[in-house]
């Protein structure tokens, strides 16, 4: 009489409840799977199948899943820093501080958090140099690269804004340092310095700007690159294999 | 049916828009119209009006409490007050490269910056390293109460002193 365990979980995918989430239902078969994952919003970025051979760590390293990882712990724990920091020049330092020492479990998100960032700085670039040398950039994959260097390029700045916040020596000189960088632009330096700081100095504007670049703007555009970036792999055939196999892959050979 | 769409989208011989073309670009030009005014509200609003920063206006202390041939670096206000036999000047500390504030080191008799290893004499003038102006003098001029002030905001020729 003993139903298994998978039994229960088909009774589940059953239910009304579970089919009007779900809606593809209990069922083993390549269409079921299939259905799966099309019919979920973040699944269906993804393709419903992949060649067993990109799936080795050989081809890819998993560069850029781990890279998409270490972007997840970020966002978690960046989450959770917020819930004690305070951007405001008085505080923040000492905020900080806090973290480190007073809150429980702080330091180790804090450090979690810094350790993540720069990982994730050097995924971005192995996943990119791994992907150069592969030849992964080719077409019909040119525009998923260009979308790598957008995300690149958001990384760096995530970086660099996040690199402010704890409104020490080492962040305050840091971003006077790359703030007059930024002015040395031709003609426009002096404003793009201006926009960026909300001022002359790297003062109270200045701390808020970073933190509502680093905590939603930055990342929101992240996730929504991301997202494309995820898609385009499933556009443009599938992860790359090594030699062109697609019909999309063969024409870009030509 | 058909035949009415083709003859919409064919052109007008003598070049006179059909009402969809006419729409389509009094839509478009609305589009840019409030493109471009929204790019110059965002520009305005991003730019505060109002700036809460310090003055660039400093009041030095009394002349008297500057020895002889010295170099004072004030951090706070990122200025050096350096009194010769010719009389005092200031000097910006805010070194010219990108922006660090540098220091006086009285063992070498020179100003350096920290952070990428520029070296100025302590008249502002540029020894070595990667900054491309030497230190600007700044206006200093002594106040009424007899108080050495200094202008941050106004940079002035060198060898411009004040004599006490």
């Amino acid at each position: 009489m003993a139903k298994s365990l998978t039994s229960y979980f088909d009774e589940l995918r059953d239910s009304r409840v579970w089919r009007s989430i779900f809606r593809s239902g209990p069922g083993q078969s390549n269409l079921h799977h299939a259905l799966v994952v099309q019919s979920n919003v973040f699944l269906h970025l993804f393709s419903v199948k992949a060649r067993k051979r990109v799936l080795d760590f050989s081809v890819t390293w998993y560069l850029g899943a781990l890279t998409f990882g270490a972007f997840l712990i970020l966002v978690i724990t960046g989450v959770l820093l917020m819930l004690y920091y305070h951007p405001a020049v008085p505080l923040a330092y000492t905020d900080m501080k806090d973290l480190q020492f007073v809150v429980s479990s702080g330091v180790f998100l804090r450090n979690l958090h810094r350790w993540s960032a720069h990982a994730m700085v050097l995924l971005v670039f192995a996943h990119m140099f791994k992907v150069f040398y592969r030849g992964a950039y080719r077409p019909p994959r040119e525009f998923n690269w260009v979308i790598g260097v957008v995300l690149l390029l958001v990384t760096l700045f995530l970086s660099y804004t996040g690199y402010l916040l704890p409104w020490d020596q080492l962040a305050y000189w840091a971003v006077t340092v790359g703030s007059n960088i930024a002015s040395a632009v031709p003609v426009f330096g002096h404003h793009i310095r201006f926009l960026m700081l909300g001022g002359n100095l790297v003062n109270a504007n200045a701390l808020l700007r970073f933190y509502v670049l680093h905590c939603m703007i930055l990342p929101l555009t992240a996730i929504f690159f991301i997202a494309i970036h995820f898609w385009r792999i499933r556009k443009d055939g599938g992860l790359y294999a090594g030699t062109p196999t697609t019909i999309a892959e063969k024409e870009g050979e030509r | 049916m058909a035949n009415e769409a083709e003859k919409e989208k064919q052109e007008d011989p003598e070049g006179n828009l059909n009402r969809r073309q006419f729409f389509v670009r009094i839509g478009l030009g609305s589009l840019a119209v409030a493109g471009a005014g929204t790019a110059v509200f965002a520009y305005q609003f991003l730019s505060p009006n109002v700036l809460y920063e310090p003055s660039p206006i400093v009041n030095a202390g009394k002349p008297a409490s500057y020895p002889p041939d010295s170099v004072t670096l004030d951090p706070a206000t990122g200025i050096f007050v350096v009194r010769e036999t010719q009389g005092f000047f200031a000097l910006s500390a805010v070194c010219t490269h990108l922006g660090c504030l540098t220091a006086w080191k009285p063992d070498l008799g020179i100003i350096a910056c920290p952070c990428h290893g520029s070296k100025f004499k302590p008249d502002g003038t540029k020894i070595a390293g990667p900054a491309p102006r030497p230190l600007p003098w700044l206006r200093m001029w002594l106040s009424d109460d007899g108080d050495l002030m200094v202008d941050r905001s106004s940079p002035i020729a060198a060898r411009q002193f004040v004599r006490i």
